[in-house]
């Protein structure tokens, strides 16, 4: 046994080929010393571990094209640096990672670095993988090399210049890339140092609900929010109380947000839903609780600032502006919100007092009214209630009126949107 | 006193939340697919940039399939895709299911100049095809009375001219569902002159809406195999 153990401390550390020689000889003796089915239903547990925790990773999110065959890649990633393109992860000799060992998973995890030592561009969010620990890692391998192979060859990414250039990437490394699994603060709970693990790491919240620098770099686990890289919607801070700070939230709502995709006050739309319906409903209801356990605590409690604008004296035109976005509520919007903006609990979210609405950014609400979209289809909200898309009826200017309305009524001081604010997102429409 | 004031508030919030109720909300299919129906109406609409054909009527399978083919971007329409991008296939057939247990009444049909040799030229192909051209009939797929095949064939009448034109073109133009092979609609569409596709598309606006989608045992399997593209691999409908 103590050969077997110094034997694979070796080969982790050292060259491939022993690697795998020793790995095989290791499983062997393992097999032998133990009951014929041992090692299997150790296999199967490893590989059910790993589907969750890739669930939770919501790798095939990424990894499967639209429409595509899951795991084998080719979704397009259309970002400020070029397009790239996600690769096959099925375990397809040719095309896929069927190729790769334990050892070159956890470089490309931990370290950011492909099987040849190439390294990869931060699209592949290593910079929060590598928080995740070598024994998830290793379950996440075995589950995806349980995959049935599937030989789809994609087409490369296509960065731009100077991004394609690799010395940068050494340089980015080294100024952004902080690699090392996630170490737990002791004077925090179990609970709280899970949801972190999994908030921080594979949850990978960081890689939207961030502002990022020139280069793409993101503030550093702050979950402070930004405008997410590729798609047309605004992640909301995660810490500000103004934005989506779970502080003034129970513990309860938050996690029932996450596991279903809508709560009392609010529901997820675009990218969040998605990953709801991908990701985050399949999670055990204790990992949801502990994420909301963390996320709630990071809550900065400023209450010194209050949004931009105030409009204690309406101007005549201001007056005119918010009545003309009014009747355009009253003929569209009030059947479902409600005439005071106070929605339907649990089936259309309410509009006074909702952050969302009221945040800095109004991409997410504009682009609410243009395009309209279902929550998340989940277990926990089956059949959900629907927003139209108005952009079929109204027009921007029609558009831009409703959104000020909605922003400037009912104690709610958002600020008021213009036509071209609404043009501008309609634009950028992925 | 405590009492009393106790007593006021509860006056104060009962007064406040009734102005402020929820209103009750149906709990039925018609009114989960609101966003839905402001364009997709009892009957066709023409929008400010678009037509909106009514779907109510229509077989449960082909509906159920648009539906996914538009969510997964095998149909190019980008306000359906982001409307269906979150949803489960679970919920897109009940929605299929609803939108076709609708009984709307059909349109009159379209008054067109049709000249009698492109009726005679549209009827040969409807109801014959070209097998020198490897042309079926369009009534061998979508039934004798073109209203048709359950679940998964659409029917050709009830439909404006504009809308059929519009569609033969996209099937031209490399298929409107793109990506599957064989996709026997965009192959016909291809081998038709653009003489003819005129004259069937004026000609089935013109007729008169009468019978139902025929069962699904009427098509031949020869044809159901040419067609394999409309049942998906992944999902024949339940």
């Amino acid at each position: 046994m103590m050969r077997i153990i110094i034997n694979t401390h070796f080969a982790f550390s050292s060259v491939l080929c022993s690697f795998v020689l020793l790995l095989f000889i290791a499983n062997t003796a393992i097999a032998e010393m133990a009951e014929p089915n041992t090692a299997a239903t150790v296999s199967a547990q490893q590989q059910s571990r790993g589907a969750y925790l890739a669930r939770a990773g919501n790798c095939k999110g990424c990894h499967t094209a639209k429409g595509g065959l899951p795991f084998a890649g080719g979704r397009q990633l259309s970002t400020a640096f070029g397009i790239f393109v996600t690769p096959n992860i099925t375990p397809d000799n040719e095309t896929g990672i069927g190729h790769w060992n334990q050892d070159d998973f956890w470089q490309a995890l931990h370290e950011g670095k492909s099987r040849d030592g190439r390294l990869l561009y931060p699209a592949f969010p290593y910079t929060e993988y590598t928080k995740v620990t070598r024994k998830d890692a290793n379950a996440m391998f075995e589950y995806l090399q349980s995959l049935a192979p599937i030989s789809q060859d994609n087409a490369s990414s296509n960065v731009k210049f100077p991004y394609n250039f690799k010395p940068l990437l050494y340089l980015w490394r080294n100024l952004y890339f902080k690699q090392g699994v996630y170490q737990a603060d002791k004077s925090e709970s179990e609970e709280w140092n899970r949801g972190a693990y999994l908030v921080q790491g594979l949850g990978h919240c960081n890689a939207c609900h961030t502002t990022r620098n020139l280069v793409g770099a993101s503030d550093e686990e702050t979950l402070s929010g930004g405008q997410v890289m590729g798609v047309n919607w605004y992640a909301p801070s995660l810490a500000s109380h103004l934005e989506a700070g779970g502080g003034d939230w129970s513990i309860e709502e938050i996690s029932e947000l996450l596991a279903t995709g809508i709560s009392e006050r609010a529901v997820a739309s675009g990218p969040m839903a998605t990953i709801i319906k991908q990701s985050l409903q399949h999670l055990s209801p204790e990992d949801v609780r502990a994420m909301a356990v963390y996320l709630k605590s990071l809550t900065e409690h400023d209450h010194s600032i209050s949004p931009s604008v105030e409009f204690s004296v309406m101007s005549g035109s201001l007056r005119n502006q918010l009545q003309q976005g009014g009747q355009i509520y009253k003929q569209y919007c009030e059947e479902c919100h409600g005439a005071s903006g106070q929605g339907v609990p649990g089936i259309y979210p309410p509009l006074a007092g909702n952050r969302s609405v009221v945040m800095a950014s109004p991409l997410n609400t504009i682009r609410s009214v243009l395009n309209g979209g279902y929550p998340a289809t989940t277990k926990g909200n089956p059949q959900p209630y629907g927003m139209p898309p108005f952009q079929q009826i109204l027009r921007d200017k029609e558009v831009a009126l409703v959104v000020s309305y909605i922003r400037n009524t009912w104690g709610n001081n958002g600020g008021l949107i213009t036509a071209i604010d609404v043009d501008r997102v309609k634009g950028g429409h992925k | 006193m405590h009492f009393i004031l106790i007593g006021i508030l509860f006056v104060a919030h009962g007064a406040f939340a009734d102005e402020n109720a929820p209103a009750a909300v149906p709990d039925t299919m018609a009114e989960r697919v609101k966003a839905c129906t402001i364009c997709h109406g009892d009957e066709d609409k023409l929008g400010r940039d678009a037509y909106y054909p009514r779907i109510g009527g229509k077989p449960a399978g082909y509906l159920f399939n648009q539906l996914r083919n538009f969510r997964d971007g095998r149909r190019h329409y980008q306000p359906m895709a982001i409307l269906l991008e979150n949803m489960t296939d679970d919920y897109l057939l009940q929605i299929a299911e609803h939108f076709s247990s609708l009984q709307q009444p059909y349109p009159p049909p379209e008054q067109i100049n049709i000249q009698s040799d492109e009726v005679k030229l549209a009827e040969q192909l409807v109801y014959n095809g070209d097998a020198q051209r490897d042309i079926p009939a369009c009534s061998a797929c979508h039934g004798d009375a073109l209203m048709g095949v359950e679940p998964f064939i659409p029917g050709l009448l009830g439909l404006p001219r504009a809308y059929i034109t519009a569609q033969m073109g996209g099937w031209r133009n490399g298929g409107l569902m793109r990506g599957q092979v064989p996709d026997c609609m965009s192959e016909i569409a291809k081998s038709l002159t653009d003489e003819e596709t005129n004259a069937i598309a004026k000609w089935l606006a013109m007729q008169q809406v009468s019978g139902k989608p025929s069962p699904s045992s009427t098509l031949s399997p020869e044809l159901a195999q040419r067609c394999n593209s409309i049942v998906m691999n992944n999902g024949a409908i339940k």
